[in-house]
């Protein structure tokens, strides 16, 4: 039964993948609004662009992290 | 920890986490910190790459850069370049340890992608050492350099003063957090983008008509995974600058 209940568990972690996904989404879209608007302005924000989308995608990774956790370590 | 769970689970034939075993490469017994697994096999490999691009590509030093020399300068001068931008004239100093941090990383997914090759940087024991040994120089270089009023990153100064207790244990937690979101961000990107491909790869053995879709699959994400090799060396040198920069110029 704790088996189930953990692969369960682990499906439910896999939603904040999802939800990176839409935090990174915001960070690019966000950016190509601005760039193209001042494009000259763009090339030097990607370093900002990368850190942002770093900073979103980690939440993504950690609840991937538990997802492999609930399948393999508990 | 993937050993077992794969022999009931029936649908694959291997797991897609079994390319990330530790095993010795000679004979039978314990994996001992000085013993020569699979792990430090690829490390050295990376190594022996890197030394072999930048030694034959600075050889010769022509005005007209061949292939080799104008790969190891685009490297080399990419990587001062972000130093420079982020951490300004003072930080150039440490662009040693930064470039050497970037280029291994780099070697070490690229070679990873190889097929049969070994991602050493997926493992969090590895990607876990590199973050905390640049978590440790930059606090103590941040206390070298400024002293207490290296504390001052965590006491913001242009929030109200009401406010200004809560955002420092925010500030003291997310700073702790770093070496953590740091290591796991390059581990888990590499380990899950490598598992995805098994899973694909997986999927080429259940009929002929899923075979092609598939293999085309496996296509597309290996050169995403290029793609992330690239990014997430930038992204661990690049967070590396940034902290860096924190640490000459604590002043909120």
């Amino acid at each position: 039964m704790e088996g189930e209940l953990a692969h369960i568990g682990a499906g439910l972690a896999a939603i904040g993948s999802g939800a990176a996904a839409i935090g990174v989404g915001h960070v690019a879209g966000n950016f190509l609004a601005g760039a193209l608007r001042n494009p000259s302005a763009a090339a030097g924000q990607t370093a900002t662009l990368f850190i942002g989308i770093a900073f979103a995608e980690a939440l993504g990774i950690f609840s991937f992290l538990v997802a492999l956790l609930l399948m393999f370590a508990v | 920890m993937a050993g077992e769970a794969h022999s009931e689970s029936g649908g694959l034939e291997f797991h897609p986490l079994d390319q990330f075993e530790v095993h010795r490469i000679f004979g039978d017994g314990p994996v001992h910190w000085y013993t020569i697994t699979n792990v430090t096999m690829w490390m050295a490999i990376a190594v022996v790459c890197i030394t072999l691009l930048l030694v034959i590509g600075t050889r010769k030093r022509a005005v007209i850069p061949n292939r080799t020399q104008s790969v190891a300068e685009t490297l080399y001068g990419f990587v001062y370049k972000m130093v420079e931008d982020v951490t300004g004239k003072d930080g150039i100093k440490y662009f040693p340890y930064i470039f050497t941090l970037f280029i291994f990383i780099l070697f070490s997914n690229f070679l990873g992608l190889l097929p049969m090759a070994f991602t050493t940087t997926s493992h969090i024991a590895v990607t876990a050492i590199l973050a905390f040994a640049v978590f440790l120089t930059v606090t103590i270089l941040g206390f070298v350099k400024n002293g207490s009023a290296f504390l001052g990153l965590f006491w913001v100064s242009s929030a109200p003063l009401a406010l200004r207790p809560i955002l420092a244990v925010i500030e003291i937690i997310s700073y702790f957090v770093r070496p953590v979101s740091h290591s796991i961000r390059l581990a888990g990107n590499l380990m899950a983008g490598h598992a995805v491909l098994k899973v694909f790869a997986g999927f080429a053995q259940v009929g002929l008509i899923v075979a092609p879709i598939a293999i085309l699959g496996v296509v597309a994400i290996y050169a995403l995974e290029v793609l992330v090799s690239a990014i997430q060396a930038y992204v661990f040198t690049i967070l590396t600058c940034v902290y860096l920069k924190d640490a000459l110029h604590p002043s909120h």
